[in-house]
């Protein structure tokens, strides 16, 4: 089950904002989620493949064509701040 | 104490394909900012990535010549994290089917074959790229490097030293290039590595706590910063310390690596299957029209050059380092018609030092392998001294045409005639009378002495041997 500081930690690596008096509610949503999957835990899988989509279907593939036109001028028009062609976004470096 | 070192090798090799691994946006190289960058690559709402088949094959490729097992199936998964030049906020990559697991290379180190294993290969998406300078305190954002595929390969940690992760790293480099699946190019970032490195006592199986080192652009700065990281580790173990697990970025101005602001939740990427892509099949029908268009890879090659050619590990390495040389190299011996060894030395030594100065890849090279192989003949029929042919290499590589037409132009023809040799030592036997009675006093310096003026009285054109000969027979 999560601890809160837990729920926190999950927020903050989702960038996602949760006033702190709304915590312990996600984490009673979210552990209610998690007693979910122990139940569905609880089931023999042996020699069942993982399931890597909802579809049995499997990838369709292109040619290694170039097919896209520039059109930075029109993506850039939805940007708020723009410059010498680059988005500008407030300074991050690791 | 005696250390051992453990070093794992993580490379990006970006594949050569014309277009993006999931969008028809050029990976063309160099072109003015977000010019290149689609809806799916700019992470537009409503966007679903479509495969490329270019990048598919050219992992086939990878698997095939290092002997990996290529998955039937593979299932491509969400690494999650946030950075402005990532813009879906996660990266496609492969997480636990990957494409192409197992497998090995051969390294070559100090004549010496070493087989180092490999985990995995797997296929993900490349980020765009921040520039942090000149935008009054913001960061300006290219788009056009995010979609471009990479093969991510991962080596077992199995080299002991800088030198054998430098080996294995250029023998990877020149794999990629000789099956056409990377340019190579690392300057422009189609070629990296990162570096995971530990130390333990020399014997101990348990290994000790690695430390991830990046921006190793260059096989300089990797052998550099591994050797750094290694006096690191040792000095900070041997003073009580602990190695803390870590990423870590070569800095080239200062000689060594530094802490990356270590975020505790950095590596949680919370992998999950991607539902946007179907699981990847590849049949095995795919896999069989791949390997009919193989090329005999570098290590057959080298083996072949090693068995039939009587050459050494190390000088077989050398020549089967690019592909360009290697082809060079076995068009000289064919037109030579056999005398490889003689081939090699040619091809080592004079024409690698012009091709490197010149900075240009054999295939480039101003000396065709039917010019050196010209060359070769007249040195193997005598007509020419070594010393003298590479006098004429350089003509040939100034474009002065062939070698028989630089060796009549010039007089460089190797005087082999007995008379003519007579001749000529006779001159200088009476032109040097005091050497002669110094010889004959037993001076056996007097000797060597002699010969060197019968070779400047001949610019260099008589065989010394020859010249040996009669000169000894004169002095009686």
């Amino acid at each position: 089950m999560l601890s809160l500081d837990e729920v926190r930690r999950i927020a903050d690596l989702a960038r996602i904002e949760i006033p702190e008096a709304g915590v312990a509610a996600l984490q009673q949503q979210l552990n209610g989620i998690l007693v979910l999957i122990e139940q569905m835990c609880a089931v023999d899988t042996t020699g069942v493949e993982p399931m890597a989509h909802a579809v049995d279907v499997t990838q369709r593939l292109r040619a290694d064509r170039v097919t896209e036109a520039d059109q930075h001028e029109l993506f850039q028009s939805a940007a708020p701040q723009v410059e010498d062609g680059l988005y500008l976004v407030p300074k991050v470096i690791e | 104490m005696q250390w051992e070192v453990v070093i794992g090798l993580e490379t990006h090799a970006q594949l050569s394909t014309a277009s993006k691994i999931f969008s028809g946006s050029s990976t063309a190289f160099g072109a003015a900012p977000n010019t290149q960058a689609s809806a799916v690559d700019i992470a537009l709402p409503g966007v679903l990535p479509v495969l490329n088949r270019g990048a598919v094959e050219r992992a086939i490729r990878f698997g095939l010549a290092v002997g990996a097992t290529i998955a039937a199936r593979s299932v491509f998964a969400r690494k999650n994290y946030f950075y402005p030049d990532l813009p879906k906020g996660y990266q496609i990559s492969q997480y636990e089917l990957p494409v192409v697991s197992g497998g090995d290379v051969l390294i070559v180190v100090d004549g010496v074959e070493k087989r180092v294993r490999l985990t995995r290969a797997h296929l993900e998406e490349d980020a765009g790229k921040s520039l942090h300078e000149d935008f009054h305190g913001m960061s300006g954002i290219d788009l056009n490097r995010a979609g471009t595929p990479l093969l991510e390969i991962v080596s077992e940690p199995d080299m002991r030293s800088a030198g054998e992760a430098v080996a294995y790293a250029k023998t990877l480099h020149s794999l990629v290039r000789w099956i056409g699946i990377c340019d190579g190019n690392m300057q422009e970032g189609s070629f990296r590595c990162d570096a995971n490195v530990s130390v333990r006592p020399a014997g101990s199986e348990v290994l000790g706590t690695r430390c991830e080192i990046k921006n190793l652009n260059s096989f300089r700065f990797l052998e550099k910063a591994i050797e750094y990281e290694v006096r690191r580790q040792v000095a900070l173990i041997e003073d009580g310390g602990k190695v803390r697990q870590e990423t870590r970025l070569w800095d080239p101005q200062k000689g060594e690596t530094r802490s990356m602001r270590s975020k505790e939740d950095a590596h949680d990427y919370r992998y999950f299957p991607d539902p946007d892509l179907l699981p990847l099949e590849i049949a095995p029908g795919w896999i069989a029209s791949v390997k009919a268009t193989m090329p005999e890879l570098p290590g057959a090659m080298r083996s072949r050059f090693v068995a039939d050619h009587g050459l050494g590990a190390t000088d077989a390495a050398t020549l089967t380092s690019s592909k360009a040389l290697a082809a060079y190299f076995e068009e000289v011996v064919r037109l030579v018609g056999g005398e490889p060894r003689a081939c090699a030395n040619w091809v080592l030594g004079e024409l690698l030092a012009l091709l490197n100065r010149l900075e240009v890849e054999a295939d480039a090279s101003p000396v065709a392998p039917g010019a050196l192989a010209g060359l070769v003949k007249r040195v193997l029929d005598g007509t020419v001294s070594g010393k003298t042919a590479k006098e004429v290499f350089e003509a040939m590589a100034a474009g002065e045409g062939e070698a028989d037409a630089i060796i009549d132009k010039r007089g460089l023809r190797q005087i082999s005639d007995a008379g003519a040799i007579e001749a000529l030592v006779d001159q200088v036997l009476a032109a040097n009378a005091k050497l002669v009675d110094d010889y004959r006093a037993g001076k056996e310096k007097a000797f060597n002495a002699l010969v060197g003026q019968v070779m400047k009285a001949s610019r260099g054109l008589v065989n010394p041997a020859q010249a040996n000969a009669i000169l000894k027979k004169k002095l009686g």
